[in-house]
């Protein structure tokens, strides 16, 4: 493989939008003064050579920007009160159903953490009266996959089949999400396997690096701060009651809502809807709030000890914005900048330039109130010095001002792959579960891209000065102590903190 | 909607035929200098997929040059005569555009997912590195992208636990002179060997339009495309018949077992057996078997090891299609305090019961219908479609083999599993590893002396 890229992640969470509206959608992706400024900055940057009966000299200019069409996104609300939120998508026989509740990790109390992943993964473990094998034979039996699973602020079931075994499918979906019985005997099983997952954990660098980034910048206190995976101890206190307690609570149509997608009729996938899940009654549910953390102070190198690894996993870290900023559109671009893309800036310097790494990315990974920007790369042992050093340069780099070729490719990027979004179900029920998730406005995808385009050099300047703050990170870096102290102190980057992986995954399980 | 239905379903009243048609049109030519050409149109969003097939993969390497066909990947994007370096990601980018390639041990494969007005833009790029790689090639390129390929060696192998095994897994299987013996991120030493001179060599030899083949997908003018696939391809000279591979048939003699200390906690146990190549008889119903064997919870192995006895934590089971011969796998890892030793013994149970009794009717219709879901998702992404195009056409000399291929699984009835599982799963031609935490290696399977990856 070439690479493994990956874009800014951004976490879906929270915020609910009211009445029922229908729109359709004619994008429009770019005007012509844009695509002008395409030829330009190509023929500006090309070499000029001729000698093939093709003129090969410089790079075919780019036609006119193609619209993209968006079907209407359709609005209903069940007798009990669920919101479905439907988009027709004809040309393949596939249906896509993500059924969003609005709890996750950060309702668990803290002696109970890891209850909303289980809760959620113990769903299809029996469900009205079905055995967890009998359930699985009738899912596997239809091709289907219908699954649960808990995140940070929100838990989910999903249902994918095809259009012929959907009827079915839904049958099951429902008996999942409205009737699971929590099997004792099935939690126990589970139980163990999640233990033995948490102790795998140590055997992994970058699981390792995962949970200290998020205790090292917000504090185990936090919920984003606390591992989501629980511990031995947590984990081994869940009893049937805790499950179904967080289940009735948190599970209810009016904490939750229906994003359907692919090869449906509206009304009759409604009519099916209701018959299927309408019975399920809504209940009393409290919102939970998540404070808002405070930055990260000085710039810490925290080192957990690998020996023998080949690479050290570098992860710079520190808190910064939310999903609702004024400056989602600023920091998306300058994060395409820095670590976004292929010929993002951190990449380019750590893979293509040093050679350090297979690649090296940046993010930041958006929720209600801020989560964390995070850059990162695996690299070579005995070049974890020099990486990190580059890292500092390139984060400190991003305060003086970009070219504008520079940010007229990562426009581009950002706002011509856009379309990409609405090619499967898949990912276009993942952006419209955000969308009705953060209450985004209802032409939010009709104007993305100008507000893309709508970025500039100041606006980029601005955001990287105020979320990249180099005085202020944590730096954590799982790898060969004993090869990479020395160095590291060497350049003075920040104080060395010795860390152990008991710090940051708890206790290891004693099995 | 623009778009013309590209899957019919059309459901029959026999559970066993086959449920689903697939429709996949498209338009097929071939260049005056050999090169492959297939166009499919769907215009269900306003971008498209050029899917570019070389054919030639690690198993066309030297001896000595292990790893190479990849590294060349690599090198297919750091430009060309008319692409200065680091150009080829700038100007995709600048459209909107993304890339990537992947090598396996048949072919390398190059995509370009671009809106649809930066078709041409594709093709240029494509085209000119098809046609003019050499012209820019440098010591300093080739010495820059063998840093990253050993990185990504220590990223997806070294630095991971029980990252050894498939490099020990075809090594153990394969004589050292078939093609398939070494593994396609090759050795570190190979890696560091490679000239400039190979650089060449295996251009000339390989990335001629005469073996290559070009699937475009997506929101395309098939006429307009066919001319702009002339204008930029047309040009490139044909290249020499590439020479034959070698095909012999590999076999193992005995049983191969042996035993590795990782920097690991539990014990994983693999094992692997010679089986058919991709598209042969025997293929599908392997992947069914695999199904049987370790798909979901009722599957046979997952349910005693992992549900029932609860002294594995996983267990999975494949069959990895390759074009001279494939590889069945199993691997399960074990919970703390168990042994490999017990791991084995179930397993060995359960392949002894499935070789005397064959799966149940309905065992085989909910691994072919998991099979068959999964290949419809395949088929949802114009990227998806094109690169199946390509890899038919390689096969078989057919773009639209998606209803035969499918159409192996519908045929298998539960005797067939049994008899594959007899004819290929034998007991003394396979190869055993125990992966154990260093220091335990009475974790392990039963007589498996430890082996070092030193040099692997």
């Amino acid at each position: 493989m070439r690479n493994a890229m990956k874009n800014a992640e951004c976490i879906i969470d929270n915020g609910q939008q009211e009445g029922s509206t229908i729109m359709n959608y004619e994008l429009s992706i770019f005007n012509s003064s844009r695509i002008v400024r395409i030829a330009v900055l190509f023929v500006v940057s090309c070499v000029v050579l001729t000698a093939q009966s093709v003129d090969r000299s410089k790079p075919p200019v780019l036609g006119p920007t193609p619209s993209l069409k968006v079907n209407p996104i359709q609005n209903f609300t069940l007798s009990n009160g669920l919101r479905v939120i439907v988009y027709e998508k004809n040309e393949v026989p596939i249906i896509q159903m993500n059924l969003v509740v609005k709890a996750g990790s950060v309702n668990e109390p803290a002696e109970k953490l890891g209850l909303a992943g289980m809760t959620a993964n113990m769903m299809d473990e029996g469900a009205a009266g079905r055995s967890s094998l009998e359930l699985s034979d009738e899912i596997d039996f239809l091709g289907a996959e219908i699954g649960a699973s808990g995140g940070l602020h929100n838990s989910g079931v999903t249902l994918r089949s095809t259009v012929s075994k959907f009827d079915a499918s839904l049958k099951l979906f429902a008996d999942i999400l409205i009737r699971p019985d929590f099997p004792a005997t099935e939690l126990e099983r589970l139980k163990k396997q999640y233990i033995t997952s948490i102790f795998q954990g140590f055997d992994q660098p970058r699981v390792i690096a995962a949970a200290a980034s998020s205790s090292l910048v917000f504090g185990k206190d936090h919920p984003y701060g606390r591992t989501s995976a629980g511990n031995e101890k947590t984990i081994s206190s869940f009893s049937v009651d805790d499950l179904k307690a967080f289940y009735s609570t948190y599970y209810r149509p009016n904490n939750a809502f229906l994003v359907v997608v692919g090869d449906v009729k509206a009304a009759e996938l409604i009519a099916k809807l209701e018959t299927a899940i309408g019975g399920w009654k809504q209940g009393d549910v409290k919102s939970v709030t998540v404070a808002k953390s405070k930055q990260v102070e000085d710039r810490m190198i925290y080192l957990f000890d690998k020996p023998e690894a080949a690479q050290s996993v570098i992860r710079v870290c520190r808190i910064g914005i939310d999903r609702k900023s004024d400056d989602y559109f600023p920091v998306l671009v300058m994060n395409t900048i820095l670590g976004g893309s292929f010929t993002s800036r951190l990449n380019s310097n750590l893979r293509e330039k040093n050679g350090y790494a297979y690649g090296a990315n940046s993010g930041f990974s958006m929720r209600p109130v801020p989560g964390p920007f995070t850059a990162a790369s695996d690299v070579q042992t005995d070049k974890t010095a020099e990486a990190l050093q580059e890292f500092m340069n390139e984060l400190n780099g991003m305060t003086k001002p970009v070219s504008d070729e520079e940010l007229t490719k990562a426009k581009n990027y950002v706002a011509l792959s856009f379309p990409d979004n609405f090619s499967s179900v898949g990912s276009i029920a993942a952006q419209i579960s955000e969308m009705v998730d953060y209450n985004l406005p209802a032409n939010y995808f009709n104007e993305y891209i100008a507000k893309v385009m709508a970025v500039t050099k100041d606006d980029v300047r601005r955001v990287a000065k105020k979320y990249l703050d180099t005085d202020d990170l944590a730096i954590i870096i799982v790898g060969d102590k004993a090869m990479i102290e020395q160095k590291l102190k060497a350049t003075k980057i920040g104080k060395i903190v010795p860390m152990q992986a008991t710090d940051v995954l708890g206790p290891m399980p004693k099995l | 909607m623009r778009t013309p239905l590209f899957l019919l379903l059309a459901m029959t009243g026999i559970v066993a035929a086959q449920n689903v048609r697939l429709n996949v049109p498209y338009e097929q030519f071939t260049l005056k200098n050999g090169l492959n050409v297939i166009l499919h149109v769907d215009k269900t969003t306003p971008t498209v997929t050029v899917n570019q097939w070389y054919h030639v993969g690690s198993g066309y390497e030297k001896p000595g040059r292990t790893g190479f066909a990849h590294l060349f990947e690599h090198i297919m994007f750091e430009g060309s005569k008319n692409v200065p370096e680091g150009k080829f990601d700038e100007w995709l980018e600048a459209a909107g555009g993304s890339n990537n390639g992947s090598t396996n041990v048949d072919r390398t494969n190059y995509f370009e997912d671009i809106p649809s007005n930066a078709l041409e833009l594709a093709l240029f790029l494509d085209s000119d590195r098809m046609g003019f790689l050499l012209d820019d090639m440098s010591q300093s390129k080739l010495d820059g992208q063998r840093d990253i390929v050993k990185n990504e060696r220590r990223q997806s192998y070294e630095n991971r636990p029980y990252g050894y095994a498939f490099l020990m897994l075809s090594e153990s299987l394969y004589p050292a002179s078939h093609p398939y013996s070494w593994p396609t991120i090759g050795s570190m030493k190979d890696l560091s060997a490679a000239s400039l001179d190979d650089v060449k060599e295996f251009f000339r030899l390989y990335y001629a339009p005469n073996n290559a083949s070009l699937s475009i997908a997506g929101d395309i003018d098939p006429v307009k495309t066919k001319a702009m696939v002339e204008k930029w391809f047309g040009e490139i000279p044909m290249g020499k018949p590439v020479p034959p591979q070698d095909r012999t048939v590999a076999s193992l003699a005995a049983e191969k077992r042996m035993t590795i200390e990782d920097r690991v906690q539990l014990p994983r146990l693999y094992m692997a057996w010679h089986s058919p190549a991709t598209l042969t008889p025997g293929d599908a119903e392997l992947d069914l078997l695999a199904s049987v064997l370790a798909g979901g919870k009722n599957s046979r192995l997952y349910k005693r090891l992992v549900y029932d006895l609860q002294i594995a934590q996983d267990v999975s089971a494949f069959q990895s299609s390759s074009k001279l011969g494939s590889m069945f796998v199993i691997s399960a890892t074990a919970r703390a305090g168990r042994t490999l030793a017990e791991l084995e013994q179930v397993i060995q149970q359960e392949l002894n019961t499935v070789k005397t009794t064959p799966p149940t009717q309905r065992e085989v219709e909910r691994a072919r219908n998991q099979y068959e879901a999964s290949f419809i998702e395949r088929l949802e992404s114009v990227n998806g479609k094109a690169d199946m195009l390509n890899n038919y056409y390689y096969l078989t000399g057919n773009p639209d083999y998606f209803n035969e291929d499918l159409a192996r699984y519908y045929a298998i009835d539960p005797q067939d599993i049994a008899t594959v599982a007899v004819r290929y799963l034998k007991d003394n031609e396979r190869v055993v590893i125990g992966f154990v935490p260093k220091g335990k290696t009475d974790l392990s399977v039963t007589n498996a002396p430890v082996v070092s990856t030193e040099g692997k």
